[in-house]
């Protein structure tokens, strides 16, 4: 029943996609510049909006995505640096200590009783202060850590119309990620309780499934995926490190997760969609004929203007019953 | 009569008894929180503290630069505590404060007046820039239920690079290129000591203002019923788009003025920076000066007081090596453990015993 629907409106944003990038070469924009750089964009959004439409499915609200991001870009450059490859710091430093984070706001979110949003944003205030010092903490310089380039992530090099497309293996594996989520949420058991946690935790626990575990796992592996997409930034893509490295990104993914009303795939088109319009800021600024018109600043703020603007389009959606409300029994 | 007043200052202690303790103990953790932190990266976390508290208390200079750095954190904290008080979650104060920053700037170094016409016209102006940074907020809020943490942080980046560019395009300095102009002396507010102006007060003044206004007023108090108990607010006809907008718009007002103080009555710059370092995460740490306050515009001025010294003496950590931005993660810390009403009750069990509850 869903597919055949969804599969019309895939090929229609292939379509439109394909009409965008013709207008855009007009102009002399190269598009698989364009797209390289949006696949780029769209990663760490994905992993994290993933993350996130899993955990508030299952009832638990992390506005601390942006935090997490933060967190997990230094840590992830440090254990790659420790371990002495990227993949190795994007699992260390990523997936653990985002997985880590996603543990213990899973576990104050639910025994803690914690008002959600107000523990996020408190991870995203903490995050802004702890990577500063981390930063001066590990490597003793202010703001900035430059590391060896042979540790940034390799690319898989696709020749493409004369040129080279650079895929990387992360943004596979955030589309794999995507499927997989998918599946476990619709077709499985475990999917059916999370969804349960968040909609009626009555009555999963009248079955003797216990609500606050499956909302700890969904949060938990919540901060995995936006850990492996923090640890991302700097090893997959920049290759480098700076502390404002995350620019708000944390948010544009929860964006992203309010314009999918929690479905996977939804929230994976939405991704692209912002990462798309972060590539096109990003390609329109170095394009010759564009710099010298267009003040670089308002260039910088497309990805953020299209994601209210796409927020205003979609307006409010219906989420869970149960969203960042510990359970409690009666 | 005076069996009364105690009776009174009793029954007082006795309602600000719980909160007060909740706000000292998320404070404790936030502090140790910090304490670990450095103690892992192997500093001296006795000797930093000592630093900061001999810095930011251990001198008049210190204790001006203390509260000039708590005077704009009251006011982005008052932003977001209008917020939770009409049941909105405001982040916004960040861009805002932006903005008021720019607004100060371009009345106060461009235009010529006299001395209190001018600086009472380009603090308004800088308030009137915040507020109308509010209006996208409330306005997709409102007509189409976009949740404001998401339209408040993307405003927060738009402002940024919209002041950036109007500091680079349009208000910088001749000759030095990486900051606006500074405001002429019509427009500054008098010095009382180090860094700390007489914009402190009008600060004081504004929180006082909020106070008025949200507890003694009608449209205080439909903002309060609206976020307390929004079913009730419908049921007896209160206009919820007329809050939305209301609350945003006090927030801005709020969140500019904090941005001006940071121009207007903040030497020896007396203007912002194209990084915007002196205004940036002024919004983010009001936060905790909101959440520590209890919300209320009286414990956020004592609330803010305790991060100025806290964020103004973390800079003395720097001498042991120290980031000054641990401040800032200790406030994150802090806020993360006022959001478990529950941490109250354990660490109540754990002194007073089961039987306590």
């Amino acid at each position: 029943m869903r597919f055949p629907r969804r599969l019309g409106w895939f090929i229609l944003g292939i379509v439109a996609l394909i009409g965008v990038l013709y207008f855009l070469s007009m102009i002399g924009i190269e598009p698989r510049d364009l797209l390289e750089t949006s696949f780029m964009a769209m990663t760490p959004l994905i992993l994290a909006a993933v993350g996130e439409c899993l955990d508030e499915k299952a009832g638990v609200v992390n506005v601390g995505l942006e935090g997490i991001f933060l967190i997990t870009a230094v840590t992830g450059v440090y254990w790659a640096e420790v371990v002495g490859n990227g993949v190795g710091g994007l699992i260390i430093g990523g997936a653990i200590i985002g997985g880590i984070i996603g543990l213990l706001f899973g576990i104050i979110s639910t025994y803690g009783k914690a008002a959600q949003v107000v523990a996020g944003m408190g991870l995203n205030v903490f995050g802004l202060g702890f990577v500063p010092f981390l930063l001066v903490a590990l490597w003793a310089f202010p703001g900035i850590h430059m590391f060896d380039p042979s540790l940034v992530i390799r690319t898989i090099d696709i020749p493409v119309g004369g040129g080279i497309f650079r895929l990387s293996p992360v943004t596979i594996f955030a589309i794999i990620v995507v499927i997989v989520v998918d599946i476990i949420l619709y077709h499985t058991l475990l999917g059916l309780r999370i969804q349960a946690a968040g909609e009626k935790p009555e009555a999963i626990d009248v079955a003797g499934v216990n609500v606050n575990h499956i909302r700890i796992l969904a949060s938990t592996v919540c901060g995995a995926l936006t850990g492996i997409g923090g640890a991302f930034m700097p090893l997959g893509w920049f290759g480098g490190l700076v502390k404002e490295i995350t620019a708000g990104r944390g948010f544009i993914a929860l964006a992203a997760v309010v314009f999918s009303g929690l479905d996977p795939i939804l929230a994976a088109v939405s991704s692209f969609i912002f990462g798309f319009s972060e590539g096109l800021a990003f390609t329109v600024m170095i394009t010759p004929g564009v710099k010298e018109v267009v003040p670089h600043y308002f260039i910088k703020m497309i990805p953020y203007i299209a994601t209210i603007l796409a927020l205003a389009i979609v307006g409010s959606k219906r989420f869970p019953r149960a969203l960042s409300k510990p359970y409690i029994r009666e | 009569m005076t069996s009364a007043a105690v009776q009174g200052v009793k029954r007082l202690f006795q309602k600000l008894k719980r909160p007060l303790l909740e706000s000292l103990l998320a404070i404790i953790i936030g502090l140790i929180i910090g304490a670990i932190l450095m103690a892992i990266f192997g500093y001296d976390p006795i000797a930093a503290y000592s630093a900061l508290l001999i810095g930011s208390l251990g001198s008049f200079d210190g204790i001006c630069e203390s509260l000039a750095n708590a005077t704009p954190l009251m006011l982005t904290g008052l932003t977001f505590a209008i917020g939770v008080k009409s049941g909105y979650f405001n982040v916004g104060a960040e861009g805002q404060a932006y903005l008021g920053a720019i607004g100060a700037i371009m009345i106060g170094s461009t235009i010529h007046l006299p001395y209190g016409v001018h600086l009472a016209i380009a603090t308004l102006f800088a308030m009137l820039m915040g507020a109308l940074w509010s209006l996208p907020v409330s306005a997709l809020k409102a007509w189409r239920g976009v949740h404001e943490v998401v339209s408040t942080i993307m405003l927060n980046w738009i402002a940024l690079f919209f002041v950036r560019y109007l500091i680079e395009y349009h208000f910088y300095e001749p000759g030095r290129a990486e900051r606006a102009m500074p405001v002429l002396p019509t427009a500054r507010y008098q010095v009382l000591g180090a860094s700390l102006t007489t914009v402190i007060f009008v600060a004081l003044a504004f929180m006082l203002f909020a106070y008025f206004l949200l507890w003694r007023t009608t449209l205080g108090y439909e903002l309060r019923l609206t976020g307390s108990n929004p079913e009730a607010a419908r049921y007896i006809g209160i206009n919820s788009t007329r809050v939305i907008f209301l609350n945003f718009f006090l927030g801005g007002l709020a969140a500019g003025l904090a941005g001006a103080t940071q121009v207007l009555g903040r030497p020896p710059a007396w203007t912002i920076y194209k990084t915007l370092g002196n205004v940036m995460n002024l919004g983010f740490d009001g936060i905790g000066a909101a959440l520590i306050g209890r919300n209320h515009p009286i414990g956020i001025i004592f609330a803010s007081i305790l991060l100025g010294v806290l964020s103004y003496g973390a800079k003395f950590m720097m001498y042991l090596g120290v980031d000054p931005d641990l401040a800032r993660a200790i406030n994150g810390a802090i806020i993360i453990a006022l959001s478990l009403p529950e941490l109250y009750r354990i660490i109540r069990r754990l002194i007073v015993g089961r039987g306590a509850e």
